[in-house]
């Protein structure tokens, strides 16, 4: 297999594939999710808090009182390595392309050498965790090879990416052909693993959020 | 008078009356082709001049004669095309003259003088999946090769279908072409490929061959080195706009005209290993990339069926959105029962007092 036919099934049946596969698997989890419900709450709620749980949403994303001190590592690597990739994956001029070729929608992208600094940000940022991971002993105690997998396969597309961009390593083709083939593998991962956060994390807070504020703790 | 296949090269030049000074010139470009010093010119003269004129027979499977349109292009009045003169070419459907079974003749009469020595070029490519889709004198191609091939010294695969299957092997295939390495296991192959191939290419691996006696330096692909060693991309006149980003956005608009790199429209450059950009065509007037069309990647396994011609090789081949339902609606089939199996296994507990965890409904998959 050439190069050229790798890149062409990565782009052709490997995409297709890989688009399919996470639409089931993101439709299946959250049907399966959602069809489960909650036993109904018979008691009044303790406070009228409305909006609770859409507060709770956004109020997540910020560490708790003390938490930032004793967990500085977490917090600033998280954001980092988040914002990078969210930065990377919508406001780089290539894969703004890539939408406009799927859904025919495209925005303005940030400059190339901001995308690069991101793109390096969300690397080490992946890299510290990891250590942070392997070195914490609760972290290490916590962490079971899933945890690891989600690592590595989130890691590949950036660095795949980062070294095709800049044609470092290998050929050009040969490396947009593992960075498309290491998206693929992301995407068919996501709805089966960890990562499928990505999608149920709004739902999970909004639960939390309303389901505290019945009990009195609203946010 | 020693016939005309007894002459050397050498003879036969001077009885064309190509000077000395003609035939060195075309032998430092030779050199300069084959990526050798110039220093080596005179060798090569020296070699090609003693050489007997090398038997070389071509043989014509599912093909569409572009390559041979092409070889003649190099033909005249340049002097590449006395490598005509260099060669006596002994069978060729289209060129020759003879036909019917004096044709069939001259090849068995050539391979019986040069058992074991003459060259055998193929081009077009096999199909194995009926022996009648192409036939020469009542006989199927697979038949004709092996015959062909067993006193050969080497062969050459000229253009794409010969080299890789080609068009006829493109998908659904329907005649079941394979390429002459898939036939031939026990002779050095030199693939050409190309759709067509350069003239240069086909001239200047046989002119390797006749000075050296040997088959050229080749590539994974069975290419040589010399005019397969290099992308498109690595030596377009385009590149310095691709490394500055600038794209054409659409055929002939301003950023086209003024050289920019057309990528975005589908430019397989980058994954094409050919001399297109520095040899060019019709004896170095442009090529396809300096006419303003981007490279279709001819002379890659598999071009035909590489994408479109026209997206360029980040972008998907086709469109997804009926993939994506498809997966959205299997998705949804598959959460619908999960949520009726949950919904049974729910009930059931209740009726019998019993407790139902995330193990019981299948969930789990975060563990």
């Amino acid at each position: 297999m050439t190069p050229l036919q790798l890149l062409t099934w990565a782009r052709g049946t490997g995409l297709g594939w890989a688009l399919a596969l996470c639409a089931a698997g993101i439709v299946l989890r959250l049907a399966e999710m959602l069809s489960l419900g909650r036993a109904a709450d018979l008691a009044p709620p303790r406070a009228r808090s409305p909006g609770s749980g859409w507060r709770t949403v956004f109020s997540r994303s910020l560490p708790p009182p003390g938490m930032f001190r004793r967990e500085p590592v977490s917090y600033i690597a998280g954001y980092l390595f988040h914002l990078g990739l969210l930065f990377i994956l919508f406001l780089s001029a290539a894969h703004i392309e890539l939408f406009h070729a799927l859904w025919g929608l495209a925005w303005p992208a940030l400059p190339s050498p901001l995308v690069d600094a991101m793109a390096l940000v969300a690397i080490v940022s992946l890299l510290v965790l990891l250590v942070q991971r392997l070195t914490h002993p609760v972290k290490r105690f916590l962490s079971g090879f899933q945890d690891y997998l989600t690592w590595a396969v989130t890691l590949l597309p950036l660095l795949t990416g980062y070294l095709a961009t800049h044609h470092l390593l290998l050929d050009y083709p040969l490396m947009l052909a593992l960075h498309i083939l290491s998206v693929e593998l992301l995407l068919v991962l996501l709805p089966f693993t960890k990562l499928f956060h990505s999608v149920s994390v709004f739902f999970s807070r909004w639960y939390n959020g309303d389901a505290f504020a019945r009990k009195g703790v609203a946010s | 008078m020693r016939s005309k296949h007894q002459l050397t090269v050498g003879e036969g030049l001077r009885q064309h009356g190509i000077s000395r000074r003609a035939f060195l010139k075309f032998c430092a470009s030779l050199a300069a082709l084959m990526a050798l010093p110039p220093s080596m010119a005179p060798a090569i003269a020296a070699a090609i001049g003693r050489a007997r004129r090398q038997s070389v027979i071509w043989l014509s499977f599912q093909e569409c004669t572009g390559c041979t349109e092409s070889l003649t292009r190099s033909h005249s009045p340049t002097l590449e095309g006395l490598i005509f003169d260099l060669i006596s070419l002994d069978y060729h459907h289209t060129l020759q003259a003879a036909s019917g079974e004096a044709a069939e003749q001259d090849r068995e009469q050539a391979m019986k003088d040069n058992e074991g020595k003459y060259l055998l070029v193929v081009d077009g490519s096999l199909p194995l999946g009926n022996p009648g889709y192409s036939t020469i004198a009542g006989r199927s191609n697979l038949d004709l090769l092996t015959e062909t091939a067993r006193g050969a010294a080497a062969l050459v695969a000229v253009g794409t279908c010969a080299a890789f299957g080609g068009i006829p092997g493109a998908d659904p295939n329907p005649t079941g072409a394979v390429p002459v390495g898939d036939i031939v296991k026990n002779k050095p192959i030199i693939n050409i490929p190309g759709c067509p191939p350069i003239p240069l290419a086909i001239t200047g691996t046989l002119a390797y061959f006749l000075t050296f006696g040997r088959i050229p330096e080749l590539d994974a692909r069975g290419r040589p080195r010399m005019f397969y060693g290099d992308t498109i991309h690595d030596r377009c006149y385009r590149r310095p706009f691709y490394d500055q980003g600038k794209f054409a956005a659409s055929f002939d608009d301003a950023g086209a005209r003024q050289g920019w790199c057309l990528f975005k429209l589908g430019c397989k450059g980058p994954v094409t290993r050919n001399a297109c950009a520095t040899l060019k065509w019709n004896e170095g007037t442009s090529f396809p990339i300096q006419s303003g069309h981007g490279c279709l990647g001819c002379s890659e396994p598999g071009f035909w069926d590489a994408g479109s011609f026209y997206r360029a090789l980040s972008m998907p081949v086709g469109a997804v959105g009926a993939t994506v339902a498809a997966g959205v609606a299997v998705g949804a089939a598959a959460g619908l029962a999960a949520a009726l199996r949950n919904r049974s296994v729910r009930a059931g507990a209740r009726a019998a007092h019993e407790k139902v965890g995330v193990a019981e409904l299948g969930g789990g998959a975060e563990k």
